[in-house]
């Protein structure tokens, strides 16, 4: 039996599993042999159980067989370390969290387990989700699928190049300035991060908790939709999530734009952008205005703040979560240690690579005595001004297009000594995650050198039909 | 509040800052991000460039204020799954070096 892994969708697979053309045991099976002869050099995984992947495969098969249907039910996904998945690692990519056993499952993964989803293993990641190319990770260096001697971009660098890759039909990624989308553009996938407050954090380990949201990275549009149809909805284990009706994302995926105001944002459309993704998301327009949409400009003023509230917010907001690392509960404990005050100095010197260090002491400089208030206050009311920006500009238009990235993915090694040049790389995406909304990056055609674009999708708050609309609308007509 | 203070980006003590949050940095690190500190610091100074002091700052982007339920006692973590994961445990509770003499 063969599968094209490169290309195969949930919508696929979950027709021939109802069919019978094969059997989820079957599926599951063909992936882990692909995973081992692919990944010792991609690296998008950081442990593949495969006893634990065939179990669930065989019991999907067994419900089937019992009259059991479901949108995910014997398909395979892979998910970000950062994600609670019961009786497995969840190492967040850190050295001090080697050999940690999840005691619970997150309630995203829970929602996926009740939909018959088949967990195969931990996709790579940046440290704690802190980085844009995965080079952070404590473990390996993940390649993109397109160009191995390019990074996958990050935080979510391991499920973005698994789904390119053609290792997972469907992978799960987290995103707090941009770690879903900005990969998905990198490696050429989808990438969803939701409006703040549609899928549950719990279980997820959290960077910073008022931006974090968890998304899938998928093949397809239509994938991200029954991928977001499933996670979604209100959670009592996680207070911000928000009684807003789930609805059937699938439903909104119409292929003409008829009626549909798509706002450019010229703040977007900077110098020193790269001539082929400028190219790429000029002809992404068109191809919209082609399908019916009507264009309009649009202003985000306060864009060129973003990027400092946002390492002053997301740092911040790190530095406090990240206190709970001091070796007393779990992971790692430093050794000869005298009493707790060295045990947590040195199990966390140990413990943490150099840009959570880097972060932690960024968060906690902001929040210390006498610069609250010059910083993190000051960045949580610049944070309402963009906000207010995004409220304006849906005023006027259903949806925004932007590059989701300034450059297509830069290569191994290219950034890592320069801190503020990996920043810039949320320069497009942070925004959503500050303002709270929805946004997607769906793959454009790839540059003349083969590497992949993103366009980004922006919508209203729990905006998500609409971003997933435009976004198939505009891959349907690209893929013609 | 003291929105006018000017923090002097000269002066960020990292070694002060890591002893704070209980970070052991060595001479190596604290030398690699003095100027590391002081960079992302003046991109961060940007924001003084809007005068905000008529905004509301933005805690969260949801719209919930405070959700409240039952106040009903239900399980939690099974202790033994929890202590798995402790580095050192002792009759069942986490086990620590000693505070007191």
């Amino acid at each position: 039996m063969s599968f094209n892994f490169d290309s195969l969708t949930i919508a696929e697979a979950q027709a021939a599993l109802v069919c019978g053309a094969y059997t989820s045991e079957d599926l599951v099976s063909a992936l882990i042999a692909r995973i081992r002869t692919r990944d010792s050099a991609l690296c998008a995984y950081l442990t593949v159980d495969e006893d634990y992947a065939l179990e669930q495969a065989r019991a999907a098969d067994r419900a089937r067989l019992a009259g059991k249907e479901g949108p995910l039910l014997g398909v395979p996904v892979g998910i970000k370390d950062l994600l609670n998945v019961e009786g497995q690692p969840c190492t967040c990519a850190s050295r001090i969290l080697a050999g940690y056993t999840a005691p619970y499952d997150a309630t995203a993964i829970a929602r996926l387990r009740d939909a018959g989803a088949v967990f195969l293993g931990r996709t790579n990641m940046d440290e704690f989700a802190m980085g844009s190319s995965t080079e952070n990770s404590a473990y390996q260096v993940t390649r993109n699928p397109a160009d191995a001697d390019r990074v996958p971009g990050g935080s979510s660098g391991g499920s973005a190049a698994a789904v390119a890759g053609g290792e997972a039909i469907a992978t799960l990624g987290t995103d707090t300035g941009g770690s879903i989308r900005q990969p998905a553009a990198f490696c050429g996938c989808v990438g969803l991060k939701p409006t703040y407050g549609r899928v549950s954090r719990y279980g997820l380990t959290a960077f910073a908790s008022s931006l974090d949201q968890i998304g899938p990275m998928t093949h397809t549009v239509r994938d991200a939709a029954i991928v977001l149809g499933v996670m979604a909805g209100r959670d009592p284990m996680d207070s911000t999530t928000l009684d807003v009706p789930v609805p059937d994302y699938t439903a909104a995926l119409k292929t003409d734009l008829k009626g549909i105001r798509l706002g450019l944002p010229r703040e977007y459309f900077v110098d020193g952008m790269d001539d082929d993704v400028r190219s790429r998301i000029n002809d992404a327009v068109e191809v919209c205005r082609g399908l019916g949409a009507e264009i309009v400009d649009v202003t985000l003023p306060h864009t060129e703040y973003a990027i400092a509230v946002y390492y002053v917010v997301a740092t911040a907001e790190a530095s406090t979560n990240l206190a709970r690392f001091d070796g007393v509960r779990y992971g790692v404990r430093a050794e000869g240690a005298t009493d707790p005050i060295d045990m947590y100095g040195k199990t966390r010197a140990q413990g943490f690579g150099s840009e959570v260090k880097r972060r932690i002491i960024l968060g906690t400089y902001v929040l210390s005595g006498g610069y609250y208030d010059a910083y993190y206050l000051k960045a949580q009311k610049v944070r309402t001004l963009i906000r207010g920006d995004f409220e304006a500009a849906f005023k006027v238009c259903d949806a925004i297009l932007t590059p989701t990235t300034p450059t297509p993915a830069f290569k191994v090694g290219e950034n890592i000594d320069d801190p503020l040049k990996m920043y810039l790389n949320d320069v497009f995406t942070a925004t959503a995650n500050l303002a709270g909304i929805p946004a997607m990056s769906v793959p454009c055609p790839p540059t003349e050198l083969g590497l992949p674009v993103g366009l980004q999708i922006l919508g209203p708050a729990f905006g998500e039909e609409v971003v997933l609309h435009v976004g198939h609308a505009y891959e349907q007509a690209v893929k013609k | 509040m003291c929105e006018t203070k000017q923090p002097d980006v000269a002066k960020i003590d990292v070694a002060y800052v890591a002893n704070l949050v209980r970070l052991r940095l060595d001479e190596d690190e604290i030398r690699a991000l003095q100027p590391q500190m002081e960079a992302i610091v003046d991109l961060i100074k940007k924001i003084d460039e809007l005068d905000v002091s008529a905004v509301e700052p933005t805690s969260h982007a949801s719209a919930v204020t405070n959700v409240f339920r039952e106040d009903k006692a239900r399980d939690g973590i099974d202790r033994d799954r929890v202590l798995a994961n402790a580095p050192a445990e002792v009759d069942g509770q986490f086990s620590v070096p000693k505070i007191l003499e």
